[in-house]
């Protein structure tokens, strides 16, 4: 019975804010987490085309460039508002964890503040500086944009690398902070692994979304150089991160089993503790008998992937209090297993490609390749959300693990499900708006690209004013420009 | 002057740029909204989007700076401004996705309808989120904010307390002082480019907001002598230099702005307004120091670690190094014209006139 009592108390102490407010949240980053990528990767691919038009003289390379840098401008400015509605649920939702905690992890937040005003400031100048500032000037005013983006994502990693292995403070016997240093706040134990992997996640995201882009152009028979580029610029992108990605997760793994036991058997779903732990893909994890009902399982191999050997000793699940161990287990892993496996696949399809690109040294042509290539954007998508998922529900019920509950640090005000509810049919709206705006754009510039130079010889007359020179083309691209 | 002083007035500084720049932004919002129809509204929306379009994200950053800036080092206060003032803050928020979602949407979206929607989104937003803001400042001066306790021994109702007269008065002088200032630059803009019809425009706009400014900052005094005389009083006594040279500047910058033919006086309307929106921030935060929340939490109770406040004045000087050349560089070629929608990438807006002719120059209908 008092086993029993156990279990309901979390449930029965639980304020009523909680489950609305971590809906909220995870809702809202997970729809940010979305347009990352875009911002921090997406410069690198725009500049690369940029610099291959500037320095080859290039059109069809310049033409990607803008209108790269076209998408970047609106994925940015939605990712912008929906990181400042993160920014105020900082306070909205969690008064607890910033009011108690802020002096001791606010000031990665504030890096990542004029990392992210530079971006702004630098992004404007370069999508709005197009064909009007001299070409190599503009080019340079872009190339700090990734560098700063990098040094944002590094900002905010920081703070969540901090909640998940807190340093920099401690906490005395009538539960005040003291001894409060910023700096060990900010380079923690989870930062080296955390930033490389979500850095390099950001980049094999952009690479693969922009490729598959291209790429279903290409099955539906636009084989042309502007389709080719599209596709090989940011593949080859996403083909570098990839296997480096490998290596990062892996290490992301290891550190967790270090610094967050309760974590790491969750997302493994480890629930004795010992030596010799199997590896379980899937599987419905039971925490009222703690065992793990079906799944697939390879003897030995997660102590061997934890510690380098089978011997490895690894913590279960059973050696962690009830009320420490993440609310879902089988979420928490199914996202780990989800997102390895795609991590897997997306390596597969790169080996793949490097294969048949330096046999070919074009597009691969076979048809299997083709449409996994057109998934692999939205797979990738799908793994750093998995990923997410792993991180932060696995982190439960802590918001800063060891130090505070996700319930302490809920705030006291009333009507949480009401702003829930508002901001989920405000971001399916501005979601809907933004996939529409992204087509009708794509549909736009496939329009010009396809209209014929002599289809209108009296037509209206064009925006551009005669002293803006179009450069010189190569290709139909080119000289349909010099017409326009 | 301690650590924490000198953390509150650069805090103070960031909500003067936010006032100067964000505002404005919020205002000319205010005018797409009420443009007219279609057809009517063509040309001051087209106006609109080409001034605000390379400026409008960078004019933002300053909230997120203010938020960042008041957890890390005032904690506790931000807590409870957070939990007192939820509904008007969440409705901010929203404003905030409404206006920048809408206002990038809107240059792609393909159809005449789906643009007009998104307008009408815009300008919702615009005045949602500067009246909200106002209302938290509103109920923050007259002291209805207390500090909260934690999330497990609630001290304070937060209820209703935010809904004041004076709080509603704060918000909607924030709405009229925004679309006061952005009038009066866009009188500059619609000059810039050769469109007197537009100028003309904006100027009985400015007017119009100037006047409703003036009266709803008298009523919002009154409401404040009523509601919380002790701030009434600060206010008077310590910031009376400060709203006097507010209400001067702003006036210059409207008349400024109605003789604008003048090069010079054309220029004098950007620094008049910022010092005029600066002055009455300022008259604020004068009044209410030392507090944070008043008259319950000073600056000094409620800062944060001194080795945290050491690093945001480092932070500070770095962003200043840093972000200061970047905005400089970035208002001076937007306002010489090297900045602006490539025709062969956006979609095919009506031209907006030019400082120089090039080929056709646009003259009003």
């Amino acid at each position: 019975m008092s086993g029993l009592r156990v279990l309901a108390e979390p449930i029965l102490a639980e304020p009523a804010q909680l489950l609305p407010a971590r809906q909220q949240m995870a809702f809202t980053l997970m729809f940010h987490i979305i347009f990352v990528p875009l911002g921090v990767a997406l410069p690198s691919l725009m500049l690369i085309a940029n610099f291959k038009g500037l320095r080859g003289n290039d059109a069809v390379a310049l033409t990607l460039a803008r209108r790269w840098s076209h998408v970047a401008a609106l994925t940015f400015a939605v990712g912008a508002v929906s990181g400042t509605v993160l920014s105020f649920e900082m306070g909205l939702l969690w008064p607890g964890l910033t009011g108690r905690f802020g002096d001791v992890f606010g000031i990665p937040f504030a890096m990542e503040g004029i990392a992210f005003f530079l971006e702004a400031i630098l992004i404007a100048i370069y999508v709005y500086g197009w064909r009007r500032l001299k070409p190599w000037t503009h080019f340079w005013f872009g190339l700090p944009i990734p560098f700063v983006s990098i040094a944002g994502s590094f900002s905010i990693i920081a703070a969540n690398s901090w909640m998940n292995t807190p340093s920099g403070f401690t906490i005395a016997s009538d539960g005040s902070i003291t001894n409060i240093d910023p700096g060990a706040a900010i380079f923690t134990k989870a930062l080296p692994y955390e930033f490389t992997h979500f850095l390099l996640a950001a980049y094999m995201a952009a690479g693969f979304t922009v490729a598959s882009v291209y790429v279903v152009g290409w099955l539906r028979g636009r084989r042309d150089r502007y389709h080719r580029l599209g596709i090989l610029i940011p593949l080859t992108v996403a083909a570098i991160a990839t296997p480096l990605q490998l290596g990062a997760g892996d290490a992301a793994a290891v550190g967790v089993f270090n610094d967050q036991p309760a974590k790491f058997a969750a997302m493994e779903v480890v629930t004795e503790s010992g030596a010799h732990q199997p590896e379980i893909l899937f599987g419905w994890y039971d925490s009222e008998t703690n065992t793990v009902r079906g799944g697939v399982s390879i003897p030995g191999l997660d102590s061997w992937l934890a510690g380098g050997s089978t011997d490895t000793y690894v913590t279960g699940l059973v050696e962690i209090p009830v009320d420490q161990r993440p609310s879902n287990v089988t979420v928490v892993h199914w996202a780990f297993d989800v997102m390895v496996s795609i991590g897997t696949l997306l390596m597969l399809l790169v080996v793949w490609f490097a294969i048949a690109y330096w046999r070919r040294r074009d597009v691969p042509r076979s048809r299997l390749f083709l449409w996994a290539a057109a998934s692999a954007g939205v797979l990738t998508y799908v793994a750093v959300e998995a990923g997410w998922i792993v991180t932060e529900v696995g982190r439960q019920p802590w918001v800063v693990y060891g130090h505070l509950r996700t319930e302490d640090a809920v705030t006291q005000a009333d009507g949480i499900w009401v702003s829930f509810t508002i901001i989920v049919v405000l971001y399916t709206i501005v979601g809907v708006a933004t996939v529409l705006a992204l087509r009708a754009m794509s549909r736009r510039w496939r329009r010009d690209d396809e209209t014929p130079d002599d289809a209108a010889p009296y037509g209206p007359r064009p925006a551009v004013p005669p002293d803006l020179e179009p450069m010189p083309g190569s290709g139909p691209a080119g000289a349909e420009e010099a017409v326009r | 002057m301690s650590t924490a002083d000198g953390v509150a007035i650069i805090l103070v500084v960031a909500m003067t740029l936010y006032a100067c720049s964000g505002l404005a932004d919020f205002g000319a919002g205010v005018w797409d909204l009420t443009a007219g129809g279609r057809e009517s509204g063509r040309q001051p929306r087209a106006l609109i989007d080409a001034a605000v379009t390379p400026v409008w994200e960078v004019n933002h950053v300053w909230l997120i700076f203010m938020l960042i800036l008041t957890w890390t080092a005032f904690g506790p206060a931000f807590a409870s401004i957070m939990t007192t003032s939820f509904v008007p803050l969440t409705l901010a928020a929203v404003g905030i996705v409404l206006r920048g979602a809408s206002f990038a949407v809107r240059k792609d979206a393909a159809r005449a309808g789906g643009r007009h929607l998104a307008g009408w989104l815009f300008g919702i937003g615009s005045v949602l989120t500067p009246f909200c803001l106002g209302m938290t400042l509103g109920a923050l001066m007259t002291g209805r904010i207390h500090l909260s306790g934690t999330a497990t021994a609630p001290t304070a109702d937060p209820g209703t307390s935010w809904v004041t007269v004076t709080a509603v008065l704060v918000g909607l002088l924030a709405v009229a002082t925004g679309a006061f200032v952005a009038a009066c630059y866009l009188v500059a803009e619609a000059h810039r480019r050769g469109l007197p019809a537009t100028e003309a425009w904006f100027r009985v706009r400015a007017r119009v907001a100037g006047v409703a400014g003036l009266v709803l900052g008298v009523a919002a005094l009154t409401a404040l002598y009523v509601d919380q005389r002790r701030m009434f009083d600060l206010l008077v006594k310590r910031g009376w230099p400060l709203l006097v040279i507010g209400v001067l500047a702003l006036g210059a910058t409207f008349w400024l702005a109605a003789r604008s033919r003048d090069r010079v006086r054309r220029r004098g309307i950007r620094p008049a307004a910022a010092v005029g929106v600066a002055a009455l921030v300022w008259a604020w935060a004068v009044a209410q120091y030392p507090y944070l929340l008043p008259f319950t939490l000073t600056i000094e109770d409620g800062a944060g670690a001194a080795a945290t406040m050491r690093w945001v004045l480092a932070w500070s000087a770095v962003a200043v190094v840093l972000v200061g050349p970047a905005l400089v560089v970035l208002y001076s070629l937007d306002q010489k014209d090297h900045l602006g929608e490539d025709p062969t990438t956006s979609r095919e807006t009506a031209p907006v006139g030019s400082s120089e002719p090039v080929g056709e120059v646009v003259t009003d209908p």
